[in-house]
């Protein structure tokens, strides 16, 4: 069980917020209160839109630990619109195939279960394609 | 005793807050895979019988009420266009919350921003728990208590395999944001509240399935309480079924909400636009109220609509609203409710047990 650690993360995992450098204006994710372009200290929290493009993905038949429930399913690396990338699965795929620049957006989903049938429930985001309609 | 004679003064027994009180944001959430009615009953009766639906929504295999809740709470705060942070209560009415102890909405409250300054619950009351909370949320805003409050009801109901419940057992549900009327899209004029104990369907604790009264969940339970709270608030507000443009009804299956339509006098094409129970199933604590927001999603200013609930148990919750002038420039900052009706992914009954978890391995 690692209640603290899934804890410190939710606010990142079920939302995307990360941080803004105040010196040079990089969007930071995860957040890391140094700002990895010009080094000054960043930590301002800075909440992303979601948006991003598949960078690239691989399809995932045999899954680790605590994510055979969900297996096949594909992971991508996720280009945000505000810059940096993030490793996430996709969903609502449909067995659909997956393009390198395919435009997708967040979604906060059930991530596994910490502990089987007993644990705390881990929520995060993943990806899926970009739903038709107005926004 | 019937309402009538119980209650000499009639306006007294309308729910109906100080400050008027209204909806700035809704949303609206389906899961994306359908399981046809002809699967469940391929597998149980060899695919006789009739069908109480066409279809219904499953939830996909990540899903629960805690994310649908999140992605309906960030459609109607797309709409509200307010910061989360002004929320001061967050609550979530469903009968398929995702833990038995913890609540769902501080799962919700957290991912979209309102915490930590603001009320957190969840509620419960069969298929009315989330028009429960639309109530409080009237009381919560029109007592100044709070500016805003969201109210969200959300199901991912469970039905036995084999059992009748199963063709209709869908997914999905609504949140509703309030606030003072005059920032509204919608004003609620009124709420009634019709409630006896009324036992016809129940679930007890470490019961994994619910059970019905079979028949006895019509006439004395859904018909009588739906009616009875129709009938009540319309009579206090001094209007008829003429007065609404829209109607939405609880949808356990297609005939119940048209047979309680015709009998309180209201026309087909009153409830047809919050009639979805044939296309995503019966959606508990959210088959109201998702109802209501494929209303909102077409109707225009000046209309008004009637909206009652059920919840087993027993009880319904009636609301007559006005939409205003503001329905036009908020709907379209949200998909709507025929968008995520629309994005459609058949399923079998193999795929269905396999994400519903009824697979014991």
């Amino acid at each position: 069980m690692e209640v603290p650690r899934h804890w410190r993360l939710r606010q990142q995992r079920y939302a995307l917020v990360g941080e803004v450098c105040p010196h040079c204006d990089a969007k930071l994710f995860p957040p890391r209160d140094v700002c990895p372009h010009c080094g000054q200290e960043a930590r301002t929290r800075f909440t992303f839109s979601g948006r991003g493009e598949v960078y690239s993905y691989t399809h995932m038949s045999d899954a680790p630990a605590g994510f055979e429930q969900n297996a096949p399913y594909t992971v991508a690396l996720v280009k945000l619109e505000e810059g940096p990338l993030v490793t996430a699965q996709l969903t609502d795929l449909d067995g659909k195939p997956v393009e390198i620049g395919m435009p997708v957006e967040m979604v906060t989903r059930r991530i596994r279960s910490d502990d089987g049938e007993k644990g705390i429930l881990v929520y995060g985001y993943k990806f899926r394609p970009v739903l038709a309609g107005p926004r | 005793m019937d309402v009538e004679e119980t209650n000499s003064d009639q306006e007294s027994i309308l729910l109906k807050p100080e400050l008027p009180v209204g909806i700035i944001g809704y949303g609206a959430y389906v899961p994306r895979y359908r399981l046809p009615a002809s699967e469940v009953a391929r597998i149980w009766t060899g695919g006789k019988g009739g069908l109480p639906v066409k279809e219904k929504s499953v939830p996909g295999i990540d899903e629960d009420v805690a994310t649908m809740s999140i992605e309906a709470a960030r459609n109607a705060l797309a709409r509200a266009g307010i910061d989360p942070g002004q929320l001061r209560a967050v609550w979530v009415g469903s009968e398929s919350h995702p833990y038995a102890v913890k609540p769902t909405s501080t799962i919700v409250a957290e991912a979209i921003g309102a915490v930590p300054h603001v009320q957190a619950a969840d509620w419960e009351f069969a298929c009315k728990a989330g028009t429960e909370a639309l109530v409080a949320a009237m009381g919560m805003v029109g007592s100044k208590m709070a500016r805003y409050a969201l109210a969200i009801g959300m199901d991912t109901a469970q039905g036995r395999p084999g059992d009748a419940l199963e063709y209709t057992a869908g997914a999905g549900g609504a949140a509703y944001i309030l606030g003072p009327a005059e920032e509204s899209l919608a004003e609620i004029e009124y709420a009634y509240s019709y409630v006896t104990d009324t036992p016809d369907f129940w679930r007890r604790p470490e019961q994994k399935y619910p059970e019905h009264g079979q028949r006895f969940t019509g006439e004395p339970a859904y018909f009588k309480h739906i009616t009875a709270a129709a009938q009540a608030l319309m009579e206090a507000s001094h209007t008829g079924p003429e007065d609404y443009r829209y109607a939405v009804f609880h949808q356990p299956n297609t005939k119940f909400p048209q047979r309680v339509a015709a009998q309180l006098g209201f026309k087909p094409e009153q409830i047809q636009a919050g009639l979805l129970v044939p296309v995503i199933g019966n959606t508990y604590a959210g088959a109201a109220l998702i109802g209501l927001s494929a209303v909102l999603d077409q109707a225009v200013e000046g209309d008004r609509i009637l909206m009652v609930s059920y919840g087993s148990g027993a009880g319904s919750d009636a609301f007559a609203l006005r939409v205003t002038a503001a329905i036009e420039s908020r709907r379209n900052l949200a998909l709507k409710t025929a968008d995520y009706i629309a994005r459609r992914t058949q399923i079998d009954y193999a795929t269905y047990v396999r994400y519903r978890g009824k697979l014991a391995v």
